[in-house]
């Protein structure tokens, strides 16, 4: 025997959203540590990194299939089915390129210049910090679908997502520095090396570009 | 007269097993929103359904009642052969307790009040004739119908963009829920208190005039209201659960609320829907006692008992299962947008109620349920289900004319 009533309240896709933010978060967290391996040239340390983003980032994307999935054309939500999926999306990316980072690493035994290794590090170090003010505004998602996306919390939120902004704009500038650097000494450097290590610069600066979309969303979100 | 026995027995019989199903099934959507949302526990919320379903049944079913039995079919043509009513009367309660059986078996969202209002007009129809069913009345119930859960909806979105606007979107939320609270307690005890003294004393022999009914509706809603107040005062914050969602607190401040406004769904569900299961029963007692078709006589209150018994012997058999399974499947629903759904809808039936219009439980209830969402208060509501809920009806008043007319020319064959 089935109760019909108790259908009419879809699964509340808040907590299965956090979740994922909190996966993929994890995710480009394990880049410092495989870049500290790889500038110690540890190499089996750094295919251990490598699994593990790897498997975090196949969690999240299974996460996110279940979540689309339960995201029926017809739920009535207090925010556009469509955001939430943009949303969810975007979070899935800060995974998708830290794996792909993490890849590029390992499949081409990516040596840093030790010249640029702090910088580079710092760098790397700034974009998971863009990352982690994403997940703190995506844990107060559940409150803001408590308030009804107004009041002291959507302020709150709006406040943790200028915070946001203030570690992107960081990661923005430092990748021009990191830029700089390795321009100054690309002369030296095998040229192919130094294409992939541009490419890297700019994959690891996308983690941040993501975090700084997901405060979008959010503020999207709450201007409705 | 051994058939006035017997039919008396019969209806009886069906009136029982009607209002035992309703007491197994129907009651669980009325406290879902309650348990779902953690603000009572399951036991607990059998005890409240048990005592207010009865108290409902009894001391405002009774304007319901008689719409059922005498308000729908319009008899006085059958004075001649008063046997034809009772068949009809005794075939719709068995067509309605048969179909809402199979229903609720197969988990289809059918409500008892559609299903007994068309099995009445199947008989009279039939079994009667066209212009014996009193269809200005019977159109004002399906109006009713459409009405009820608009109302609900409007009332749930008020009511919870209020608590958006005076608690939940202020910088100090507890202090604000603790001050608040109390009024919506208020609110809660002087509408569902107000509406029983106006209409339900009466088989309790007692007239108040309006002042007097006002003033006792105020006095229940104050104690109700103090009494909130002090529990609300002991609430301490828990830091450790608030780290996690800070409006932990606060939702167990509007749990407390909940509480009372529990109390009135289960009081407006047994003041509205008993009346599915005994004015049928009505009906056939007074029309087999004395021959007589639309007298004017109150509902007895025994019979008021007998509806207000069956619903809760059928709530402790089998409701008390379904009431855990139904809770446990609606979580995502936090006390301060589960007591605006509860209100909205409580009062809305308690209204229809007084005025002695059947009206479906479940739909006002979902109709106060998507007012909460208009308000951005829900996560996610199943438009899907909703709609299947709605349109429920068109299917359930066919099928209980038919079984109805059914039933009707089987208890005739066998009487007569």
């Amino acid at each position: 025997m089935s109760n019909y009533f108790s259908k009419v309240f879809g699964s509340s896709p808040v907590e299965p959203i956090q979740n994922h933010m909190e996966i993929c978060f994890q995710a480009s967290k394990k880049l410092v540590a495989l870049f500290e391996h790889a500038m110690a040239g540890e190499w089996d340390r750094v295919a251990e990194s490598r699994e593990e983003i790897v498997e975090l980032e196949r969690e999240a994307d299974d996460l996110k299939k279940q979540i689309r999935a339960q995201l029926s054309r017809s739920l009535f939500m207090p925010v556009p089915r469509r955001d939430l999926l943009d949303l969810l999306l975007v979070q899935d990316r800060i995974a998708n390129f830290a794996r792909d980072v993490s890849g590029l690493v390992i499949g081409r035994k990516m040596e840093i210049p030790a010249s640029m290794q702090d910088d580079f590090l710092s760098y790397v170090v700034r974009n998971v910090d863009a990352a982690k003010a994403a997940r703190k505004s995506i844990r107060e998602l559940d409150e803001l679908y408590a308030t009804g996306f107004q009041g002291a919390e959507a302020e709150l939120v709006i406040s943790l997502v200028e915070e946001l902004d203030r570690v992107e704009n960081d990661t923005d500038a430092m990748q021009v520095r990191v830029r700089n650097e390795l321009f100054s000494i690309e002369k030296e450097l095998p040229p192919i090396d130094v294409m992939f290590l541009y490419r890297v610069i700019e994959l690891v600066g996308e983690i941040g570009d993501m975090a700084e979309r997901i405060g979008r969303r959010l503020e999207l979100l709450i201007a409705r | 007269m051994d058939s006035v026995f017997i039919y008396i027995a019969l209806a009886a019989l069906f009136g029982l097993f009607m209002a035992w199903g309703i007491g197994a099934n129907d009651v669980a959507n009325a406290m879902a929103t309650s348990i779902g949302s953690r603000a009572i526990t399951v036991k607990q919320a059998i005890l409240i359904a048990a005592v207010f379903e009865f108290a409902g049944a009894v001391l405002a079913g009774g304007e319901v009642t008689s719409t059922i039995r005498k308000g729908i079919v319009d008899a006085s043509s059958l004075s001649a052969e008063p046997e034809v009513f009772i068949y009809g009367m005794l075939a719709a309660l068995l067509a309605a307790g048969v179909w809402l059986l199979v229903a609720s078996w197969k988990g289809w969202p059918v409500s008892t009040t559609h299903s007994i209002v068309g099995a009445i007009v199947g008989f009279a129809v039939v079994g009667i004739g066209v212009d014996a069913v009193a269809w200005g009345k019977v159109g004002g119930i399906v109006a009713s119908w459409v009405a009820s859960p608009l109302i609900a909806g409007i009332l749930a979105f008020l009511l919870f963009n209020s608590v958006q606007w005076l608690i939940l979107s202020q910088p100090d939320p507890l202090a604000k829920a603790k001050r608040y609270v109390p009024f919506y307690i208020f609110l809660a005890g002087f509408t569902m208190s107000l509406v029983t003294v106006f209409k339900g004393l009466k088989h309790l022999d007692l007239e108040l005039t309006t002042a007097q009914s006002y003033l006792l509706a105020f006095g229940i809603g104050l104690v109700l209201a103090i009494i909130g107040k002090v529990v609300i005062n002991r609430i301490e914050p828990n830091r450790k659960a608030e780290k996690r969602n800070h409006f932990f607190t606060v939702e167990r401040v509007f749990a407390v609320l909940m509480v009372v406004t529990a109390c009135g769904m289960a009081f407006a569900h047994g003041s509205n829907d008993v009346a599915n299961a005994i004015g049928p029963v009505a009906a056939v007692i007074s029309v087999a006692q004395e021959g007589i078709i639309g007298q004017d006589s109150p509902v007895s209150i025994w019979i008021l008992l007998l509806g207000g018994v069956g619903i809760v012997v059928g709530l402790a058999t089998y409701g008390v299962r379904v009431i855990a399974t139904v809770g446990k499947k609606i979580t995502h629903l936090t006390p301060s947008r589960g007591f605006a759904a509860e209100l909205a809808a409580a009062s809305t039936i308690v209204v229809a109620s007084s005025t002695g219009i059947p009206i479906s439980t479940t739909h006002t209830l979902v109709g106060a349920v998507l007012g909460v969402g208009m308000a951005r208060g829900i996560s996610a509501i199943d438009l899907v289900v909703v709609r299947r809920i709605f349109l429920s009806w068109v299917v359930t008043i066919p099928v209980g004319a038919l079984l109805s007319i059914l039933f009707f020319f089987i208890l005739r064959a066998i009487f007569s």
